[in-house]
C-alpha cells in the first residue's frame, strides 16, 4: 500500500510491494529468457513478457473480486474444472494418446492447472461449512480424500506426475491448516510408504526410469540422467557469481536441456551464480511469506484456509521445481512460476495472487470479524 | 472415551499453531534449497566448473612436426617437408553428395577413394576432420581453395610430411613413416592415431625411435555445441616438435658407399675405431623411403618385392653370410694365442686330403708360414694350422672378435648368425666335432654365418686393439672401451699381414689407396653358396648370379694408425678381391680426400648409366611401363 495525496484511491490501495515482488521475479525470467534465446526477445521473451503483463492485470483485476463471490464460486469452480479434466481425459482416450490441454483456437488450456487454485478454494469452502466440532472426526476426512483424490488420479493417470503430485500436496497442506488430526498424515505417511512400491509398479516406463534415475543420477549420465546432470553441471559451474550475463556456456552451447523452461533455475545460475540464485529463491520467499501473513491477518475461517493454500500451491510450485533442478527430487516436469517459460504456471501462480490480494483488501476494508 | 468439544476458539488456536508448522517447514525446505545451491556453486564448483569446461571445449588433436634425424655432422637426414592436404568438416558440410562430387573432380580421386571417404564420414564424430586427400600438388591445392566458398566444410591443408634427402641410400638404416594401422591404434588406444595426415614410425630408426621423435600433438580448441556444431575458435594448444636425433652416420659417406656399391646387392658398415660410431649402415639395392612416407603405390612395391636383390631386406642387420677368409686374421690370432708358432710353414699344393675328401685352394700357393698364407688367403694353411689347435679355444677367440655377437643397436630386428665349436655342434647338432668342421671354420665357411656389423667391428677390433662396440646414436652414454685380451704383439702382427694383403702383392694388391702416407690394411673373402662343378672351378664363378659366390672385405685405415674399419659384403660378387675391395678402397678414400673419390666414382657411374637416383627412376618408369603393357 502506497498513501499518498497524488496517486489515485484505487492504485494506491493496491499491495505495491509485492507487486514490485512479482514484476521482479518476472523481470529476471525475461532476462534469464532473452539470455537463453541467445540475446534475442524471440521466441521466448517477448511472448513471455506480454503473458505475464496479461495475467497480471488479470490478477489485479480480481483483487477487487469480493469474499463472498469467492466463497459462493467455490464448488462450481471446481465441478467445471472437474468436467474440463474429464473431457481431456475423454479426448485422450478417443485420440489414443496422452492428453493434458484443451486446444481453444490458439489457446491451450490445460484444465489440471486450473485444478490447483480450484482445490484450494473447495477444501476452504469446505472446511468452512463443516462445524468445528466435527474437524476430529471422519466427516472433516473423507469429503476432502475424496474431493482431492479423485481428480488427483485423474491427472495421474494423464499421466502428469509432477501436477498429481502438486495437487495432493496442495490438498494435504489445506486439509493441514484446517486442523485435522496429526495421526492422519502420520498414517497417510506411513500408507504413502506402503503405495509407493505399488505406485511405481503403475507407473510408465519413462516415469519409473526418472524415480531410479533421481535415485543415482550418475547412472546414467548421457542418457536419462542427462537432464539433472547438466542441470547440476551449469549450477555448479557458476560460481559464486556466476558466469556473467549472456556467458553462459551450458545454456547457449545446448547442454542444458529445457534451459528456458524447467531448467530456467540452472540457466539463470549458470550466469548470476549463487548470488543470483539466492536473490531469487528470496524473492519468491518474500512473496509467500506474504501470502502466509495473509492467512494470518484473514478473519474468516474459508479466508484463512484459502489464503494458506494458495501461498502453498506457490510454495510447492517453487520449491518442487528447485528441488528437481538441483537434483533433490526426481524430474517431473514442474516448472518455475513466472521465470520459465510458459503460460501454464503464470496463469495459476496469477490467479493465486489474484485471489490472495482479493482476501488481502477484505481485510483492510472489512471490520474484523470476531473470532 | 471422552468427547472434547471443539469451540471456534480452539479452531484458532489449532490454526496458527499448524500455520506455524507450516511456515517453519517452508522456512526449512527455502533453507535446505539455499544451502543445496551453496553446495553445488561454492563446495563443488571446480568440479563442475570442469565438467561444463569439458562440455564446451572439444580438441582436435594437430599432429606433432616430427623430429629429424641428423647425420654427425648436423646434416639432416630425415626432415619434414610441408605439404598440401585437403580435410573435410563433417559438421559443416551443407551439401556432402555434390561436395564430395566437386572433390572428386578438382583431386581427380578415384573411387577406392570415395568409398574410404565415406566411410570415414560416417564413423566421424561431426567436428573430426576427416582426410579426403593428402600431398597433393599445390595446382590442385590452389584449385580447391579458390573454390572454397561453393565447398563448404572443406578444409584446405598445409601440413608436413617426411622426407629423406638421400633417399634409398638411407632407406635400411632410417627405414619410414606411414599411417598408423588400427592394429597400432588398438595397442596404443593414442587418439592421435586417427587424426589425419599423423604418422609412425614403420621401420628402421623412425620405428625404434619413434618415442623421441614424435613430439607432443598440439590441438586446436574449438567451442562446440551438444549437437557437435562449432561455434567459434579459442586460442590453438602448440604443438611440441620431436626430439632432434644425432647420429653417429656421415651422410656423405652413407651417400658415397651406397653410388660406389652400384647395382650390387650387399650391405656396407664402416665404423670409427676410436669409438665404436657407425658411420655409414648400407644394405643395396634400396627402396625410396620418402615412396613409402606417401604410401608407396601398388606397381612400385610390386617392383620392389619381385626383385632378386632384394631391395626390401635390410642386408646390414638381417642378412647373414659365411664369413668366407676375412675370417682368417682372426683365426690366426687364435693360433697364436694357443702358442702356434707364426712361422712355422705349411706347403700347398692346391689340394689338401683329410680324410677320404679332398679339400681345395684357389691355387697352388708352396711353402708358406702364417704371414704369407694370410696375404694370399692360403686355405690350406689354416685348414692344417686349425687342425692343430683346439677348436674349441680358436672359436671363443673367434667370437671374442665379434662372430655371433649381438649388439646394443636400436634397430628394429637383427640377427646375429651362428659361429661353430665343439661344444655348439654338440648342443644344436648332437653329434661330435668332426676334422672337416675345423677346416670349414678356419675358412670361414660351414656353421660360420656373419652379419655385415659384425664384419666391420671384427676390422675395428683388430685395428684398435680395443674392444670396440658400435654405436649409432650420438646421444647415447659413451662406455669406456677396455683393450682386446690379446697379447698386442699378435695384433701387429696381424695387423702387419693384413697391410700386406693391400700393399704387398697380397690378394687386393688392386685396392690400394690413391692417398700417400696412408695405408689400408684389409683382407679379402670368398663365401662359397654353392658346391662348384668341376667345369666352374677353374673361374670360381657360377653361370647364375644367384650361385656365385659373395664377395667379402674388411680393411681399416690408416695401417699405422687406425681410425676408420669397413666391413663390405657383395653378394654373389664373385671373388672378393675383384667386388668388394674396391669399394672399400674407394669409400676409405672418401674418408681421407672426397674429391679424389668422387673423381674415382664419376667414370662408375657413366658406365652404369648415371647416378643412383637416375637409375632408380629408369627403372621404376621400365616397370611402370611394363606393367601398363601388361594391363593394356
Amino acid at each position: 500500500m502506497i498513501s499518498s495525496a497524488i496517486i489515485p484511491q484505487p492504485l494506491a490501495k493496491l499491495p505495491w510491494r509485492l507487486i514490485f515482488l512479482v514484476l521482479a521475479i518476472a523481470c529476471i525470467g525475461l532476462l534469464t529468457l532473452y539470455s537463453a534465446a541467445g540475446a534475442s526477445i524471440h521466441p521466448w521473451a517477448l511472448k513471455q513478457a506480454i503473458v505475464v503483463l496479461i495475467f497480471l492485470s488479470i490478477a489485479l483485476s480480481m483483487s477487487w473480486l469480493k469474499e463472498s463471490t469467492i466463497k459462493s464460486a467455490a464448488f462450481p469452480l471446481y465441478v467445471g474444472v472437474f468436467m474440463l479434466l474429464v473431457a481431456v481425459e475423454m479426448l485422450g482416450f478417443v485420440s489414443k494418446g496422452a492428453q493434458r490441454w484443451l486446444e481453444l483456437g490458439p489457446i491451450k488450456l490445460q484444465p489440471s492447472e486450473f485444478m490447483k487454485p480450484a482445490i484450494v478454494l473447495v477444501l476452504a469452502r469446505f472446511y468452512d461449512l463443516l462445524p468445528p466440532s466435527a474437524i476430529k472426526s471422519w466427516r472433516a476426512i473423507w469429503p476432502a480424500a475424496l474431493l482431492l483424490g479423485v481428480p488427483a488420479a485423474l491427472i495421474m493417470i494423464q499421466p502428469d506426475m509432477g501436477t498429481a503430485l502438486m495437487l495432493i500436496l496442495i490438498g494435504a497442506s489445506v486439509m493441514f491448516i484446517a486442523g485435522i488430526p496429526w495421526g492422519i498424515f502420520a498414517g497417510g505417511g506411513a500408507a504413502l510408504a506402503v503405495a509407493a512400491p505399488l505406485a511405481f509398479a503403475v507407473m510408465h516406463d519413462y516415469q519409473r526410469k526418472r524415480v531410479l534415475i533421481f535415485l543415482n543420477p550418475e547412472s546414467d549420465p548421457l542418457g536419462a540422467g542427462y537432464h539433472v546432470t547438466q542441470s547440476k553441471i551449469a549450477i555448479g559451474s557458476g560460481g559464486i557469481f556466476g558466469k556473467g550475463y549472456l556467458n553462459g556456456s551450458q545454456s547457449h552451447l545446448d547442454y542444458l536441456p529445457e534451459g528456458h523452461t524447467d531448467f530456467v533455475f540452472a540457466t539463470m545460475v549458470e550466469e548470476w551464480g549463487l548470488i543470483g540464485g539466492v536473490v531469487l529463491i528470496v524473492a519468491f520467499a518474500l512473496v509467500i511469506h506474504w501470502g502466509m501473513k495473509v492467512s494470518m491477518n484473514a478473519r474468516t475461517r474459508f479466508s484463512q484456509i484459502a489464503a494458506a493454500g494458495l501461498t502453498a500451491t506457490i510454495f510447492f510450485y517453487v520449491s518442487i521445481n528447485l528441488m528437481m533442478v538441483m537434483g533433490l527430487a526426481p524430474v517431473v516436469g514442474v516448472p518455475l512460476p513466472l521465470v520459465s517459460y510458459g503460460g501454464s504456471a503464470v496463469m495459476t501462480m496469477m490467479l493465486s495472487l489474484g485471489l490472495l490480494m482479493s482476501l488481502e483488501r477484505q481485510q483492510r476494508t472489512q471490520s474484523r470479524v470476531l473470532v | 472415551m471422552k468427547h472434547q468439544r471443539i469451540t471456534p476458539f480452539h479452531q484458532s488456536l489449532t490454526f496458527s499453531r499448524r500455520m506455524m508448522v507450516f511456515g517453519g517447514a517452508q522456512a526449512a525446505i527455502g533453507a535446505a534449497l539455499i544451502a543445496r545451491l551453496g553446495w553445488l556453486s561454492v563446495a563443488e564448483n571446480q568440479h563442475y566448473a570442469l565438467l561444463a569446461e569439458d562440455n564446451r571445449v572439444k580438441l582436435i588433436l594437430v599432429p606433432p612436426r616430427r623430429g629429424w634425424l641428423v647425420d654427425r655432422h648436423g646434416v639432416p637426414m630425415a626432415i619434414n617437408r610441408s605439404d598440401f592436404s585437403v580435410n573435410l568438416i563433417p559438421q559443416q558440410m551443407e551439401n556432402p553428395e555434390q561436395t564430395l562430387r566437386e572433390l572428386a573432380q578438382l583431386l581427380s580421386l578415384t573411387a577406392d577413394d570415395m568409398d574410404r571417404i565415406l566411410s570415414d564420414l560416417k564413423q566421424s564424430r561431426g567436428f573430426q576432420p576427416v582426410e579426403v586427400a593428402e600431398n597433393i600438388p599445390y595446382e590442385q591445392y590452389a584449385a580447391v581453395t579458390v573454390r572454397l566458398p561453393e565447398l563448404p566444410g572443406v578444409q584446405p591443408m598445409r601440413g608436413f610430411s617426411r622426407f629423406y634427402p638421400d633417399g634409398p641410400a638411407v632407406a635400411h638404416l632410417v627405414g619410414y613413416v606411414g599411417t598408423p594401422t588400427s592394429a597400432d591404434y588398438d595397442r596404443d588406444k593414442d587418439p592421435l592415431y586417427l587424426t589425419p595426415g599423423f604418422k609412425i614410425g614403420k621401420q628402421g630408426l623412425e620405428k625404434t625411435l619413434e618415442p623421441y621423435l614424435r613430439g607432443t600433438p598440439g590441438a586446436q580448441r574449438i567451442e562446440v555445441t551438444a549437437r557437435g556444431k562449432l561455434v567459434k575458435e579459442l586460442d590453438p594448444k602448440p604443438d611440441g616438435s620431436g626430439q632432434t636425433v644425432q647420429l653417429t652416420i656421415d651422410a656423405g659417406l652413407q651417400q658415397y658407399a651406397a653410388r660406389r656399391m652400384g647395382d650390387n646387392s650387399g650391405a656396407f658398415v664402416a665404423m670409427d675405431v676410436e669409438s665404436g660410431d657407425i658411420l655409414a649402415f648400407v644394405s643395396m639395392p634400396a627402396f625410396d623411403p620418402n615412396s613409402f612416407s606417401q604410401g608407396i603405390g601398388r606397381t612400385e612395391w610390386k617392383m620392389l618385392s619381385e626383385d632378386d636383390h632384394l631391395p626390401l631386406l635390410n642386408k646390414v642387420a638381417q642378412g647373414l653370410y659365411p664369413s668366407g677368409s676375412t675370417i682368417k686374421p682372426s683365426m690366426a690370432l687364435a693360433f697364436l694365442k694357443q702358442g702356434i708358432d707364426p712361422k712355422r710353414t705349411v706347403t700347398c699344393t692346391g689340394s689338401y686330403r683329410y680324410g677320404n675328401h679332398i679339400f681345395h685352394c684357389d691355387k697352388a700357393h708352396g711353402t708358406l708360414a702364417m704371414h704369407d698364407a694370410i696375404k694370399h688367403s692360403c686355405d690350406i694353411f689354416f685348414y692344417d694350422t686349425g687342425l692343430r689347435a683346439n677348436p674349441e679355444e680358436t672359436s671363443d677367440l673367434v667370437n671374442y672378435m665379434g662372430y655371433g655377437e649381438k649388439f646394443d643397436l636400436p634397430i628394429p630386428s637383427q640377427r646375429y648368425g651362428t659361429m661353430p665349436s665343439p661344444s655348439w655342434i654338440e648342443q644344436k647338432i648332437h653329434r661330435q666335432w668332426q676334422g672337416y668342421d675345423t677346416i670349414n671354420m678356419s675358412i670361414g665357411q660351414g656353421y660360420v654365418l656373419i652379419n655385415p656389423i659384425q664384419l666391420a667391428v671384427m676390422a675395428a677390433r683388430i685395428g684398435s686393439g680395443n674392444l670396440v662396440q658400435p654405436r649409432l646414436l650420438m646421444g647415447s652414454p659413451r662406455k669406456p672401451i677396455p683393450p682386446l685380451a690379446v697379447d698386442p704383439q699378435h695384433l701387429a702382427f696381424v695387423r702387419d699381414a693384413m697391410t700386406a694383403v693391400v700393399n704387398d702383392g697380397g690378394t687386393a694388391a688392386a685396392s690400394k689407396l690413391p692417398i700417400d702416407g696412408v695405408l689400408m690394411a684389409g683382407k679379402t673373402g670368398t663365401a662359397q653358396v654353392h658346391k662348384l662343378g668341376a667345369d666352374e672351378r677353374g673361374g670360381r664363378t657360377a653361370k647364375q648370379w644367384n650361385l656365385r659366390d659373395h664377395a667379402l672385405f674388411i680393411g681399416f685405415a690408416p695401417a699405422d694408425k687406425p681410425r676408420y674399419a669397413i666391413g663390405c659384403i657383395i653378394e654373389h660378387g664373385g671373388f672378393g678381391a675383384s667386388a668388394a675391395a674396391p669399394i672399400v678402397r674407394d669409400t676409405m678414400t672418401y674418408l681421407f680426400d672426397k674429391d679424389k673419390a668422387m673423381a674415382a666414382l664419376a667414370p662408375l657411374e657413366q658406365q652404369w648409366g648415371g647416378t643412383l637416383a637416375e637409375r632408380n627412376a629408369r627403372e621404376l618408369e621400365q616397370f611402370k611401363a611394363a606393367a601398363r603393357a601388361t594391363t593394356a
